[in-house]
């Protein structure tokens, strides 16, 4: 089962360095879908199947088609992407890329500090993690809810039609 | 009926916060009706309360207990309300005088743009002087007094975008801030020295613990003294009262008439009990009371404008009230003060009623001949001016000016120079209330007058006309057959004691002299003009006219012994070391927020740039570390 | 089926992907590439606590995830709604276009 994960990993490391350098928008929700599937696989491999499924159905299924209608009622057309290329020049790449290389060296050098324990694993079953979050963690299943309510409100509010003097109107 | 007696503070205050939060929403008729209607109801209320105290089967004092303040230790104060026969009569003319004000106001703010804030602070007004007057702990007392002191800021103040009103409100806050300071201290030296605060325990301990003429006695009536001048106006704190004229014509009548200055008198006669333990105190307090009364007396004949003159009347008239407290006849001061809220509400806003027909003229000499445009104007001015002067007989400012200075000769704390100091004041009096009359509703017509005023603002004047007139019927001397009502209901008994002269005779001689100030005002200001001016022309004459119109320099004289010293001594303060510091503070402030604005470039990427390279330096230091 | 790929390297592909996403946020101009890029971030802080908690055999990481999973969802449709705020105001989705914040 090694080589399932490691072969995953490759995959969601490429997928997302297309997603950051690609152009056009689309193309980039693609790639973000195949990296949050191949994680999905990672995390099955790793003893999560409850979690290697919402990854699948909310990540890669409603929150990417809340990406799509976004760009498709956005419209963008071809010169978005000759913009995009055209901002995405070798000299915006440099510093950013300095600066997170040495943030990823710090964070090789603190994991490189433990111990490397390779024995079997387990798998925490679905019923494990309802039994948790529904006992000590039931606050925060009551926070989240908060949090849903929060960003439902938030969204619709936004989402209203703004005419050019800045007044709303009703939807 | 007692059980109402809180409503009395409460309605004004009502009717205040009423006014402070929804008066800019209200229509003018609904600030009318609440700002005016509060006072009227309150008045009311008093009246009912003073039926129930009168009608009591057993004459008592009356309290009621509303909440407890504060309890610190052994520190308790109540918010406790005490009636009797003095803070009866405060009430009575606090509220109903200040009613009439109220509704005198209603016509004469009328075109005012901040209607409902000028009956917001009125009805505070009152109400704090009602808090202050039915007080039975000294805390309270004190609450009172500093809010009427704090309306008297806002009031006069009122027309606060002319720099010369606010400057006048600053004075008059600043000057009776200074005997408050006093009062404060005095507080604290009664309770250091009596344990208590509440009033009539107070006034029973100090008579079982002090001996007369005790140290702790005299410093804590001193102290308290220093409250009473100030916000009475008397000397040495008399100079914020002229400036205080500075504010709307109805707030002078109610500062001058029901409440403020008569706050310092009422202190005095509350804590007569200890005044009486301090002879040497009460001597000093009958001094500056006569003092007071010739001083302001020789200013208010110099005034040319109208609002000053009688200014510096309602000082001389204090001065009288202090007299008589000084000599220990409180009754009578109390006396004084109901009859002189009467009759100075009614010259204030009769003046008032002149100002507004003369489009905001108030120099005298730019007046004249008013008598036959504002006929009823002139005869409620005369009836105040008559009471003012104290013309015999028919005047209520005669029965009570006289009980003043019969108890001044009689009492033995009195004596024959404080007296004709009280005489000599009587013939200013009739002077300066005449020069007025002559100088505003006689002789040929100067200004152009229109303007009649409207009922809401001349049955206020003719009420007033009659109390000025027929409220000294309540208290008639011996010689005069003798009625006593008002010093019965205070329950003292006037002074029986023999003088050098009979109670008749000094009776006809100040009569007389008072008739001679009248007689003297209608030579020099109706008959023969010519005299003054030929007089002021000289030298002599006009450095006496600048110095009583000056009011004796007082302004000057404190300008240059306090105000600028201090100014001098802030200027040389004002770079020193420490400002050195300050103001290195502040560049380095300003160095840092121009640096730290730069960051501020409005770009989210570089934000966010910010913010990994803040996790990266976090991380190293961890990682290093 | 078990893989038994020690914790560091799941570690390891979690940096990567963070980085991975860091990058693109500081990079990308276009505000919609960014917020995928935090998506990618997002999902990345998820993966390391999966295998943090399969590291101990605790359920604690995986409800760690899911919160991370609501957040998630709540940013996104709040995100979405400011894109489309944001491009009928400035016509664009360049974010260096907002700065009327600039001190």
């Amino acid at each position: 089962m090694n080589a399932v994960f490691y072969i995953a990993a490759a995959v969601a490391a490429v997928s997302t360095i297309m997603v950051v350098s690609r152009s056009n928008a689309v193309y980039s929700l693609l790639y973000l879908i195949v990296s949050l599937l191949s994680v999905a696989l990672i995390f099955f491999v790793l003893g999560a199947p409850f979690i290697a499924a919402l990854e699948v159905i909310i990540y890669a299924g409603a929150i990417m088609v809340l990406f799509v209608f976004t760009i498709m009622m956005l419209n963008l057309g071809p010169q978005t992407a000759e913009q995009e290329r055209k901002w995405l020049s070798g000299r915006a790449w440099a510093g950013p890329s300095i600066l997170v290389a040495i943030l990823m060296a710090e964070m090789l050098y603190v994991l490189w500090g433990g111990d490397h324990q390779v024995e079997g694993r387990h798998i925490v079953e679905p019923k494990e993690v309802s039994v948790a979050l529904y006992g000590p963690y039931v606050m925060i299943v009551e926070l989240s809810s908060m949090l849903l309510l929060g960003g439902l409100v938030a969204a619709y509010h936004l989402g209203r039609r703004v005419h050019g003097d800045g007044k709303e109107q009703q939807p | 009926m007692l059980q109402l007696l809180w409503t009395v503070p409460a309605l004004p205050l009502l009717g205040f916060a009423l006014l402070a939060l929804f008066g800019r929403r209200l229509p003018r008729a609904g600030v009318s009706v609440i700002g005016a209607g509060s006072v009227g109801l309150s008045a009311v209320a008093s009246g009912l309360v003073a039926w129930g105290y009168i009608t009591q089967t057993v004459p008592a004092a009356y309290s009621q207990c509303l909440w407890t303040w504060m309890e610190v230790g052994s520190l308790k104060v109540d918010m406790i309300l005490w009636l009797d026969p003095i803070s009866l009569v405060m009430i009575l003319v606090a509220t109903g005088v200040g009613f009439l004000i109220h509704v005198y106001s209603t016509e004469y703010m009328r075109d005012d743009a901040d209607y409902a804030r000028f009956f917001a602070y009125m009805n505070l007004f009152v109400g704090a002087m009602v808090v202050l007057v039915l007080a039975g702990s000294l805390p309270m007392l004190y609450l009172g007094w500093e809010g009427v002191g704090l309306c008297s800021y806002l009031l006069i103040g009122f027309w606060y975008d002319n720099a010369d009103n606010a400057r006048a409100a600053v004075k008059a806050f600043l000057v009776t801030r200074i005997g408050d300071i006093g009062m404060l201290i005095g507080l604290f030296v009664l309770w250091f020295s009596l344990g208590t605060l509440d009033i009539q325990p107070l006034m029973e301990r100090a008579q079982l613990q002090w001996t007369p003429n005790s140290a702790v006695a005299v410093a804590a009536t001193a102290l308290l003294l220093c409250g009473a001048l100030g916000k009475s106006g008397q000397l040495p704190l008399q100079v914020w009262l002229p400036d205080a004229m500075a504010g709307p014509t109805p707030v002078s009548a109610l500062i001058h008439a029901a409440t403020m200055v008569a706050a310092g008198v009422y202190l005095l006669a509350r804590t007569h009990v200890l005044f009486d333990l301090a002879p040497a105190v009460q001597c000093v307090v009958a001094v500056i009371g006569a003092a007071t009364l010739l001083l302001a007396g020789t200013s208010a004949l110099a005034q040319r404008d109208i609002k000053r003159a009688l200014a510096y009347s309602t000082i001389s008239q204090l001065g009288y009230m202090f007299l008589a407290l000084g000599v220990g006849a409180w009754s009578a001061a109390l006396f004084h003060f109901m009859t002189h809220a009467f009759f100075k509400a009614l010259l204030f806003m009769a003046a008032g009623a002149v100002i507004l027909a003369m489009h905001h003229e108030q120099d005298m000499f730019n007046m004249g001949g008013l008598r036959r445009r504002l006929p009823l104007v002139f005869w409620t001015f005369l009836a105040g001016a008559m009471s003012l002067a104290a013309l015999p007989l028919v005047t209520a400012g005669f029965y009570s000016k006289d009980m003043i200075l019969w108890s001044v000769l009689s009492s033995p704390k009195g004596g024959f120079l404080l007296w004709a100091a009280g005489v000599v004041g009587a013939f200013l009096t009739g002077l300066y209330s005449f020069r007025i009359v002559f100088l505003v509703f006689f002789g040929e017509e100067k200004g152009h007058a229109s303007a009649k005023p409207g009922p809401a603002m001349m049955i206020p004047l003719v009420l007033l006309a009659v109390l000025a007139l027929g409220a000294g019927f309540v208290e008639i001397p011996e010689t005069l057959g003798r009625v006593a009502l008002f010093s019965s209901f205070m329950g003292v008994h006037a002074a029986e004691a023999s003088a050098v002269l009979g109670e008749g005779t000094q009776q006809v001689l100040a009569a007389l002299l008072a008739l001679g100030g009248l007689a003297a005002a209608v030579v020099l200001y109706l008959l023969r003009p010519g005299i003054v001016k030929a007089w002021v022309a000289t030298p002599s004459g006009a450095a006496l006219q600048r110095l009583c119109a000056s009011g004796w320099g007082f302004d000057a004289l404190y300008g240059m012994l306090i105000i600028r010293p201090v100014v001098a001594l802030s200027s040389l303060c004002r770079d020193d070391f420490m400002a050195v510091v300050w103001r290195a503070v502040g560049i380095c402030a300003e160095g840092a927020a121009a640096g730290l604005g730069r960051a501020q470039t409005g770009r989210l990427r570089f934000y966010m740039a910010g913010i990994a390279l803040g996790a990266v330096v976090v991380l190293a230091l961890v990682v290093l570390l | 089926m078990m893989a038994t790929v020690p914790t560091e390297y799941g570690m390891v592909l979690a940096a990567v992907l963070f980085c991975t996403g860091l990058v693109g946020l500081l990079v990308r101009r276009n505000v919609l590439f960014m917020l995928m890029s935090t998506e990618i971030m997002l999902n990345a802080a998820g993966l390391a606590f999966v295998v943090a908690g399969s590291r101990w055999h605790e359920p604690d990481g995986q409800i760690m995830f899911m919160i991370i999973v609501t957040m998630a969802g709540a940013e996104v449709a709040v995100g979405l709604a400011l894109i489309m705020r944001f491009y009928h105001l400035f016509k664009t989705l360049d974010t260096d276009a907002a700065d009327t914040l600039k001190g």
